[in-house]
């Protein structure tokens, strides 16, 4: 592996600048480090940094850049006119990338030299066959064309690798004696150390940028794609949700964005209420001893993962809500409502019962934060407490509360695990609880997960799904956070 | 108060006396007790609901824990595995698990017939009463041990998941009416075995440290593998978030300056951590494995993608820790000469050590509990049998993840898996109850208050 050793080889140049570094500066005024400006650990620092920082980001840049770059040359070299029909450079692409990867591998395996690797012809030699010796199966038989072009994919792949290990080589070696030289006892080294670390402080700040961007670029990027396969009209307007691999599928966000809201919708109306109340009695009427134990029980339910909560949608409340709202004669109802275990009300009620602790904890929150001057001033003037918290504390916190409650909206909607379990996989307009629905999230899950192929419109739609579920939640989210800044009572 | 003065028409009714509650004290104070109790009730609602999830969960899974295991005696003939006689191990693995199954038969039989049990059943069908299992872990053990051929060895073999299900109490005669898996009689014959102790349930090891198993054999299936799957993710996780997260806090807390690029990177920040996390699956779908041509399923693409779910989370609290730093250290700090830089490094970031590593190690139970993402990224399937050896293919090869596996569990058809799922969880739960403790743990015991 040589981009391990490439990495090793680094690191053990920095440790040795480092060395190198602090020895040389002691060396200038004879060991004494009282004559240095800055401590000798800094010297060293200083050297070390000039060989990693300029090497490593180097490297990272350049390992980001070079599948872009040699996928760009090796797809010009396929003439567009030897395409079969239905088939997209991106899947050819594939097949190129697979059977370099399978030479790389029978070349390692010393099935093969590499100058038998770039001798092959396929109209003379079972290329497939070969690649089949070594563990690698191919989809279909290898044409010359992409034959020669995962030639010129390794060629390049490979000249990409040894340039990019002397480049970080070299810039580590330029680092290493540059710094060097500069180290003498009048050099400023903290002052330039500290720089540097700041400079890498900035950058790990802005990776939460580069997050986001990454977020929408990547999903905007493949939603283009699909809005060039699929009318925009059709997936925002549309009424049916019908994905076919054949091609000609009808996708339309709106049935499943009616799902997901009624599901929402019912979570919340589950989490909500409970939530609040249990937000009240703990701000307003426990005493320590209940506040301090019920507090952390309820904050359990936040703590478990979702893939938990879809179980148990999938295998207790589904089956136990069959048996009271379905199966007729033999249900404990007799009531013939629900056909199958997964339905909207089971992943609602369940999604709410997840959702309680976190709407008690942040409405807990807010009510801990409306002074004390006001309950007492409505209490002096002979309201009873209930009435107190309906008329004084709730309005005052109530910005606060939509804001919470908007926030669990959000969790409600980009919930994936309940649904995908416990919701079903029928995409419909309909108002009855007890029937199956489908959800955007349980959508994307399902249209990415197993074989993939990016050139179909059955696929891109997840992106164009994700991202709109990404806006939904971040509106949600900026407005909740905008109705708390501007409703916000101040009470100082 | 000059131009007070009272309604002249106030009714006489309007009279009331301390002792006797008029009507509308009455009505305010029932009012007063309604709203206390459907507090409490809220309360027990959700006290309730997790008493019944834990209850479930522990009721559940606990079964998975416990294995039905069948003892039987092996002959291995010579004839059947070494036809050459001369113990080549190249001979010896040229016998497939086809080879293997007369001698299972052969010894079930035997057991059967040495106990004195009166049977209909064909030999087929009693040594249908073993997992499909058996066969392939004789083979293994004749592997290792040639010299052994010729021998009788006891087997401890599992028994198939009807069986086990039988013992559990999960299968009756009535439910196996449409069961080509197993009859009537071959329950009898259970029932036999179990009073000769042939037939018996202990604890099952490998449920723990074992490697998922395909459709049929729902007994052997074990989380041991995805478990090292989701511990080289948690590693990524841990190796990048952590520096990063606390860089970016020291940033944010302690040099950006006021102006509009902190305010977006501290508004990005918070909305990061509000994103669903399906989205940062597709995120790695498409720029990890579409783009960058990392290894589908494989531990280091999951483990960057719950990075940067988690980097929200653990800057969050690193601020809040710094923030807890008194400023009066780091003014002592900088009037002894420190620079800024040292203040911080030296100072401030030793004192709110405590609250990052809490902070960090809930971020990492999230991150460990997280299923979503993975599913995207292929990190479900039936994919790993083997436990990785090295750190490197640990990190590459395609494996699973703790809560991967659970749903992967849960779409299969039999219900034996179900079980499974139920004690993955318990064994998730575990992880994550002590993962939080430790934190609590060092909360309580490192915590300053100034």
């Amino acid at each position: 592996m040589p981009l391990f050793w490439l990495v090793v080889v680094l690191l053990a140049l920095t440790a040795l600048g480092f060395w190198f570094g602090r020895r040389r500066a002691l060396a200038s005024v004879q060991g004494n480090p009282r004559h240095l400006h800055s401590l000798p650990i800094y010297y060293g620092a200083n050297v070390a940094m000039s060989i990693a920082i300029p090497a490593l980001l180097t490297l990272v840049i350049w390992l980001l850049a070079q599948p872009l770059v040699i996928e760009n040359r090796v797809s010009a070299t396929i003439p567009q006119d030897l395409l079969p029909e239905n088939t997209s450079i991106g899947l050819v692409m594939s097949d190129v990338r697979r059977l370099a990867e399978g030479l790389d591998q029978a070349v390692e395996q010393n099935v093969m030299t590499t100058a038998e690797t770039l001798a092959l012809d396929a109209s003379t030699t079972d290329v497939r066959e070969l690649l089949g010796t070594v563990g690698v199966a191919l989809g279909s038989e290898v044409r010359p064309e992409v034959l020669s072009a995962a030639q010129s994919y390794r060629q390049l792949s490979s000249t990409g690798s040894t340039a990019m290990a002397v480049v970080c080589l070299v810039l580590a070696l330029a680092g290493f004696g540059l710094s060097a030289r500069h180290t003498n006892k009048e050099f400023r080294a903290r002052n330039v150390v500290e720089r540097g670390v700041l400079a890498l402080l900035i950058l790990a700040a802005s990776l939460a940028i580069l997050t986001t961007v990454g977020i929408v670029l990547s999903m905007l990027f493949e939603t283009v794609n699909f809005f060039g396969l699929h009318a925009w009209t059709d997936f925002f307007f549309g009424s049916t949700w019908a994905p076919n691999f054949r091609g000609d599928s009808e996708l339309s966000m709106l049935p499943l964005l009616w799902g997901t809201l009624y599901i929402s919708a019912i979570a919340l109306l589950v989490a909500v209420p409970v939530g609040l109340f249990a937000a009240i009695y703990l701000s307003e009427y426990a005493g320590p001893a209940v506040r301090s134990l019920a507090k952390p029980l309820l904050e359990i339910l936040a703590g478990i993962p979702t893939i938990v909560y879809g179980l148990f949608a999938l295998l207790t409340v589904g089956p136990l809500l069959l048996n009271l709202f379905g199966q007729g004669e033999n249900g404990i109802l007799g009531l013939n409502w629900m056909t199958g275990a997964t339905s909207v009300l089971t992943a609602g009620v369940v999604m709410g019962i997840m959702l309680i602790p976190f709407v008690s904890s942040l409405s807990d929150d807010i009510i801990n934060a409306v002074p004390q001057s006001l309950r007492d001033g409505s209490l002096g003037l002979g309201a009873t407490r209930s009435e107190t918290i309906r008329q004084v504390v709730l309005p005052a916190a109530l910005p606060g509360i939509v804001g919470a409650i908007l926030l669990a909206a959000s969790r409600a909607i980009g919930e994936t695990m309940i649904v995908v379990m416990g919701a079903g996989a029928i995409a419909k307009f309909s108002a009855n609880p007890f029937e199956s629905m489908t959800t955007i999230t349980t959508r994307v899950v399902s249209q990415l997960t197993g074989d993939t192929d990016f050139a179909s419109p059955e696929t891109l739609v997840a992106f164009a799904l994700g991202l709109s579920l990404f806006v939904l939640t971040l509106g949600l989210n900026v407005l909740a956070l905008y109705i708390v800044r501007k409703y916000r009572e101040q009470y100082d | 108060m000059t131009d007070f003065s009272p309604t002249p028409d106030q009714p006489a009714a309007a009279q009331s006396s301390l002792l006797t509650l008029s009507k509308r004290t009455i009505q305010r104070n029932a009012a007063e007790k309604r709203f206390k109790a459907y507090g409490i009730a809220a309360i027990a609602v959700g006290l309730v609901m997790l008493l019944v999830l834990v209850t479930t969960i522990v009721g559940r899974g606990t079964g998975a824990f416990q294995q039905t295991f069948i003892t039987v005696n092996v002959e291995l003939l010579e004839s059947k595995l070494d036809k050459n006689g001369e113990r080549n191990i190249e001979d010896i693995k040229r016998v497939t698990t086809f080879g293997y199954a007369p001698l299972i038969k052969t010894a079930m039989q035997n057991t059967v017939a040495d106990l004195g049990i009166e049977t209909s059943l064909k030999t087929k069908h009693m040594a249908g009463l073993l997992s499909k299992n058996a066969v392939a872990q004789l083979r293994a053990f004749v592997l290792e041990n040639p010299e052994k051929i010729g021998e009788t060895v006891e087997f401890r073999f599992l028994a198939q998941s009807r069986v086990d299900g039988y013992l559990k109490g999960r299968v009756s005669r009535d439910s196996i009416a449409n069961d080509k898996n197993i009859s009537a009689e071959q329950l009898d014959l259970v029932d036999a075995l179990v009073a000769a102790g042939v037939i018996e349930k202990t604890f099952n090891l490998d449920f723990i440290l074992g490697s998922d198993a395909s459709d049929q054999r729902p007994e052997a299936a074990g989380m041991g593998v995805s478990m090292m799957g989701s511990l080289f993710m948690m590693l990524v996780v841990l190796a990048l978030s952590l520096p990063i997260g606390v860089a970016a806090s020291i940033y944010l807390e302690e040099f950006a300056p006021k102006n509009w690029i902190t305010d977006v990177i501290e508004v990005n920040i918070a909305n990061l951590a509000a994103v669903p996390s399906i989205v940062y699956g597709i995120l790695g779908l498409a720029v990890f494995i579409n783009y960058m041509h990392l290894p589908m399923s494989a531990p280091l693409v999951g483990g960057l993608v719950l990075t940067l779910m988690t980097l929200p989370t653990i800057i969050i609290s690193t601020r809040a820790a710094l923030k807890a730093v008194p400023p009066s250290i780091r003014d002592a700090a900088l009037g002894v000469g420190a620079s800024k830089m040292q203040s911080v490094f030296h100072h401030v970031l030793p004192l709110a050590a405590p609250g990052i590593l809490t902070g960090t190690i809930i971020g990492l139970a999230q991150a460990l509990g997280e299923t979503a993402p993975l599913l995207l990224i292929g990190m479900v399937g039936f994919i790993a049998s083997n436990a990785p050896e090295t750190i490197g293919e640990g990190l590459l090869s395609p494996n699973s993840a703790m809560p991967a596996q659970i749903y992967e569990w849960a779409k299969r058809a039999d219900p034996a898996f179900y079980e499974r799922a139920w004690g993955g969880i318990i064994i998730l739960l575990i992880f994550l109850v002590t993962m939080n403790t430790v934190a609590v743990i060092l909360r309580r015991r490192f915590e300053r208050r100034w």
